[in-house]
């Protein structure tokens, strides 16, 4: 049997790594939209139209657009890794590796369309 | 990479790949940290599939009138009621147990006896912030 050094060029670790790191992006987003939402729930001033307001700046829009490109991508790594250790038949994998890719994009198109919208 | 834990990273060669075990026979027995584990994926898929809805809520809660509008003409039915908190759940455990593994990828409690007890505080945690926001929404 051949003794193939298995680790040391790094394979994967990008991916494992972003998903990391999109993770703790998408914990300090939803953090600070809970704030956000418990701010408006306890304020009687405050309506949908605050809501609103807040969603017309475009720092806004790029955050939450930010938030769900990093969601896409965690979710990639997620789904990819999931297809590589339960599904065993090649074939299938690369379907559902295709099917995922078509999914997470076209939410991902979905997305824009409706923050910049 | 959760479930064939973290000693793979330092296996040198074929021989010591890590152990192949089948979850579908494993089933009921599975140490509760593993169960924490497939939950998270469990979750994870579950949200995955409902992004478009997350989006659809998104959309209308910029074109409504009111909150009233965004939310609750969907969410007066007590069944829609249990989805949402179903998906609360799914959502809130997903967080609860991906700090747990951020905090384990920091070598933060990876002791088994602490592992074992950072898992059961994420289920019983995840269950009462869900309890606190069911109470909010309902």
């Amino acid at each position: 049997m051949v003794r193939r050094n298995i680790t040391g060029a790094g394979y994967g670790f990008n991916s494992w790594i972003g998903q990391r790191i999109t993770a703790v992006i998408m914990l300090v987003v939803i953090v600070v939209f809970l704030l956000f939402v418990a701010y408006l729930a306890t304020n009687v001033n405050s309506s949908i139209a605050s809501w609103q307001a807040v969603f017309k700046c475009s720092f806004v829009k790029i955050f939450v657009q930010l938030f769900f490109v990093a969601l896409f991508y965690h979710a990639w790594v997620g789904m990819r890794d999931l297809w590589m250790d339960y599904i065993t038949c090649n074939s299938l994998k690369l379907t559902m590796h295709i099917i995922t890719i078509l999914w997470l994009l076209a939410n991902l198109i979905y997305s824009i369309k409706i923050i910049w919208a | 990479m959760f479930l064939l834990g973290c000693d793979f990273m330092q296996n040198k060669t074929m021989q010591d790949r890590p152990k192949f075990l089948n979850l579908m026979i494993l089933g009921p027995k599975m140490a509760v940290n593993a169960k924490v584990s497939i939950l998270h994926r469990v979750s994870g898929v579950l949200m995955v599939l409902t992004i478009p809805f997350l989006l659809y809520v998104l959309k209308k809660s910029l074109v409504s009138q009111s909150f009233y509008d965004t939310l609750y003409g969907v969410i007066s039915n007590p069944i829609i009621k249990l989805v949402y908190l179903f998906f609360i759940w799914v959502f809130v455990y997903h967080i609860c147990a991906g700090v747990r593994f951020l905090l384990l990828d920091l070598h933060k409690g990876i002791e088994i006896k602490t592992a074992q007890t950072t898992a059961r505080i994420v289920i019983v945690l995840s269950l009462i912030l869900t309890a606190i926001l069911g109470v909010l929404i309902w």
